[in-house]
Parts: structure tokens; sequence; C-alpha cells
């Protein structure tokens, strides 16, 4: 049974990545956006640097941590869009009919989705590195930020899965992009907590999780090896990945009762 | 239908026009999808770069009269104003995809009053945005410097941009007439303004952002706009040429869009 299964998942999974790799508009903003705002802000802020209790010389490699958190949300666009249009054409109905197993119907999208995530996240290092950022965790680090931004990437397209069940459109998928967009923005992204100084804005950035999220990757490349960064990392990623999976079991038990 | 008939002179420019900015504007206040969104994002850019950055403004070599929220300020009504103009070319497409605009250019008697009533659009929603993401500024402390005549130029200066990026965005939707070329009118100007001195001044840029930011149009509007609110002027009258050399341009870019549109008709 477990071996049907997996199959299912496998074949689901491959469906999943060449969906999007397959088409360019999915692809290219996967990898244009996070780095061209990652050339934008490395050079427009690398005076930062010169602030007394900056914890690096090189801005790049504080900032190419957002990258990976931002790559992780557009997970939540291409897997919620494809889903949703899937959903729409019918296809979705479809294959609910045949005697694949309920766990491999979204199963197999998370897990194309990880496979995609850890190719980003693979691709923003050697870009990072390329830009002359530093990865002071050494090849050890670049495999950990590998596995959290594949985790991040299920996490938030978890997320992306509810959102297409319960509307079955990928307009109103799209329409949570800048929603989510907006928590990179309210958080320790372009400068570290303690140099946050707006009191406001501080306890925003300190209670918003993805604050966590992106010290998580950040650890790895200024710091090293820094535990409690990493783990608090790896609990936000995680607790992405569970919530979605709660909202998904809800919504695929109405999404399922409609066919 | 000829311009000298008496129906033609009843629907000339600006009739068109006012129907059009009526119908539109009525739209924009009545659905919060539309409405909601135009105003927070400026403030979520406000709070983010005024609020996330505001050390920025102790960095050696910055030196800001009015103080870093009022410099980021200006990135933000700039942004806004331009952004307003963008998204009227993005509801222009979206009447062209949906066969209203169509049926507008079969009606009206002048077909300039189209791009003249969009523009009517684009302005009175920049005002509305405009206004409340000051009022917040203003709330949260906002020091401004410059005198009566300054703040009067200061949003001259937005409005302009906002016809500036209305008749880029409006140019693309009289050619694709579609929504899906949203990215199209969008990304270009995201990029003009990100690759000005957003967070810092020109002088502390250094390579290849110094070399963009150094001849990119964005940074005189900057540059004008921050001289502006702070009192102590700085490429304001390059800032006015350069947006009015802009309008010019895009109104013969969306006047031969509009043309083309018509010769798809």
């Amino acid at each position: 049974m477990n071996a049907v299964l997996f199959t299912q998942i496998g074949v689901l999974a491959r469906r999943a990545m060449l969906k999007t790799l397959r088409q360019p508009f999915q692809l290219f903003p996967i990898i244009f956006f996070p780095v061209i705002l990652l050339a934008v802000n490395s050079s427009g802020l690398h005076a930062v640097t010169l602030l007394p209790g900056f914890p690096t010389h090189s801005y790049v490699t504080f900032a190419i941590a957002v990258a990976f958190v931002q790559g992780a949300m557009f997970a939540l666009i291409n897997i919620g869009t494809n889903l949703a249009e899937d959903i729409e054409s019918g296809f979705f109905n479809r294959l609910a009919l045949t005697p694949l197993r309920r766990t491999a119907l979204i199963g197999g999208l998370l897990v194309g989705v990880a496979a995609l995530g850890a190719m980003q996240s693979a691709a923003y290092i050697l870009i990072g590195l390329i830009a002359g950022a530093h990865l002071q965790a050494g090849f050890a680090g670049a495999l950990v930020a590998i596995l959290l931004g594949s985790l991040a990437a299920v996490g938030f397209g978890a997320w992306g899965c509810v959102a297409a069940l319960r509307t079955g459109s990928g307009e109103a998928v799209q329409g949570l992009f800048p929603l989510f967009f907006v928590f990179i923005f309210l958080s320790s992204s372009n400068l570290p907590r303690q140099l946050l100084r707006t009191g406001w804005f501080h306890t925003v950035a300190t209670w918003n999780p993805i604050s966590y999220l992106i010290e998580g990757f950040r650890s790895l490349f200024v710091f090293g090896w820094d535990g409690p960064a990493l783990l608090r990392g790896f609990a936000v990623a995680i607790g992405l990945l569970l919530i979605g999976l709660a909202g998904i079991t809800a919504a695929m038990r109405t999404r399922l009762q409609r066919t | 239908m000829s311009p000298s008939t008496p129906h033609a002179k009843s629907s000339g420019i600006w009739g068109v026009a006012l129907a059009i900015a009526w119908r539109s504007l009525h739209t924009y206040v009545r659905r919060p999808d539309l409405f909601v969104p135009s105003l927070i994002f400026p403030l979520v850019f406000f709070a983010s770069f005024a609020g996330g950055l505001s050390a920025v403004g102790s960095i050696p070599g910055f030196h800001f009269p009015a103080g870093y929220t009022a410099f980021q300020f200006v990135f933000v009504l700039i942004q806004s104003a331009m952004f307003g103009g963008l998204f009227t070319g993005f509801s222009l497409a979206f009447d062209f995809e949906s066969g209203f605009a169509k049926r507008l250019m079969l009606a009206a008697g002048d077909r300039r009053g189209i791009v003249v009533g969009y523009a009517l659009v684009a302005l009175t929603r920049a005002v509305i945005t405009l206004t409340f993401v000051t009022t917040v500024a203003l709330i949260s402390g906002m020091r401004i410097t410059g005198d009566g005549i300054d703040i009067f130029g200061l949003y001259g200066l937005a409005l302009l941009l906002t016809l500036v990026g209305y008749g880029w965005a409006a140019g693309i939707a009289f050619r694709f007439r579609s929504i899906q070329a949203g990215p199209l009118m969008q990304t270009p100007i995201f990029l003009i303004l990100f690759l000005a001195p957003v967070y810092v001044p020109l002088n502390l840029l250094s390579g290849w952002i110094h070399a963009v930011a150094s001849v990119n149009p964005a940074t005189a509007f900057l540059d004008g706009g921050r001289g502006l609110i702070s009192g102590v002027h700085d490429h304001t009258a390059v800032a006015f040429a350069c947006a009015l050399a802009l309008i010019l341009l895009f109104a013969v870019w969306t006047l031969s869009g509009l043309r083309s549109a018509e010769r798809s008709a």
C-alpha cells in the first residue's frame, strides 16, 4: 500500500515540478525578483554596514537571507495558482474520482514544491556567493540553508493549497501574495532587530514570525552556526507547514464533498 | 461621426472625459478591493522604510534637515503618485478586456476624451492617496522644514508624476488592450524608482547603483522632492523639467496608442 502511495506522490510531484519549470512566467519571478531586490537593496543600503553594531561589513551577506523567504513565498503563488487552475479546469475533480489516495492528491504537489524550493535555494546561494556574500557556516551550512529553504517553500506552499482549495480561483490566490509580502516589509529584513530604533516597528518585527525565518537563514551566512537562530527559523517553517496542513485537511473535506 | 455634428459637440473631449472620470471614480470608491490596497500599500512602504530604517539617519555623512521620516516620505509620495497613474492604466486595460472600452470608443464623439478622462481619474485617485499618506505621516511626527510654496511645489511635482505614470501605462493599455500587459506597465516604473537613491542620498551610494542613479530621472524627482520638503532646494528645476518632458513624450505615446486601438477596432 505504501509503495502505491509513494508512486502516486512521485508522479504528481513530477507533474507539479514540470508544470512550474516549463512555464517561464512562473519560473522567472522566483529567480528574477529576489535577485533584483537583493542587488538594489545591497547596493542602496551598503552604507548601513557603517552603523555601530551592524553584524557584518558586507550588506549582501546580511540581505541574501531575504531572497530565500521571497522565493518561498513565490512557491505559495505557484502551487496555489496551479492547483486552482486544476480545480477550475475540472482536472482536480477527475483526479479525485480515480483510485488515487487523498494524501497523494496534495502530497504530490507539496513534494514537488519541496524539490523546487531546494533548487531555488541552491540558486540563491550560488548567486549570493557570486555577488560577494560569505557563507560563514561553509558547505554544511549551504546544505542546511537548502533544507530550510525547501521546508519554508513547502510551508508557504501549503497555505497556497488552502487558498486554492477554499476559493478555487487563481486570481484569489494571487491576491494573497501582497498580504504575505507585507510580513517581509514589517520584519528584520533590512536591519538587525537591535538596530530597529522605531519602537512600534521593533515590536511588530519581534512578534512577526517571518523575522525569525529570515534570521535563521541569515545566521548561516553571518555568524556560522547559531543554534537558537536556526532552531527558531526551523520552528517557523514547521509551524507554517503544520498550520497549512491543518487548513488543507479542512479545506479538502469541503472541496471533495462538492465533488 | 464628425466632430462638427451637434452630438459630437455635446460629447466632445471634456464631455467624454468627465463622463469617464465620474464612472471610473464611482467604481473606484465603491470597490474596496481597488480602494483599500491603493491606500494600504503606500502605508506599508512608509512604515517599513521610515520606521524600519530610521537608524539609517545616523549613518556618518547622512544630513537631511527634516529627518529620515521626511526623507522616506518623499519616496513614498512619489511612488504613490506614479503608481496612482499606473493603476489607472490597469483600469483602462481591464475596461478593454471586459469590452467596455471598445463600446466607449464607438460612442465617444472625440476619442481623445477617453485619454483625458482616465487622466482625470488618475489625478483624483492620486489626490486621495496622497492626502491619506500625508495625514498618516504628519500624525506619525514627520517634520516639514520647507515653506508653504515649497510644499505646494512638492505636491505639484507629485501630480505631474501621476501623469507620467499614467501616460506610460495608458500607452501600453491602448496597445495591448489586456490586463495581461500589467507587468509591462509596472516593472519599468518599479525598477526606475528603486534604482534611484531610495534609502540614502546619492553621495552615500557607491558602485554600479551610484552610476545608474546618477543618470536616472527618478533621482532628480527624489532630490527635487526632498529639497522641497526640507526647504533646501536640490535639482528642483531639473525635476520639473524632466517630469514635463516625460509627460509630453508619454502624451505622444498614449495618443499613438489610441490610434493603434482605433485601427484594431
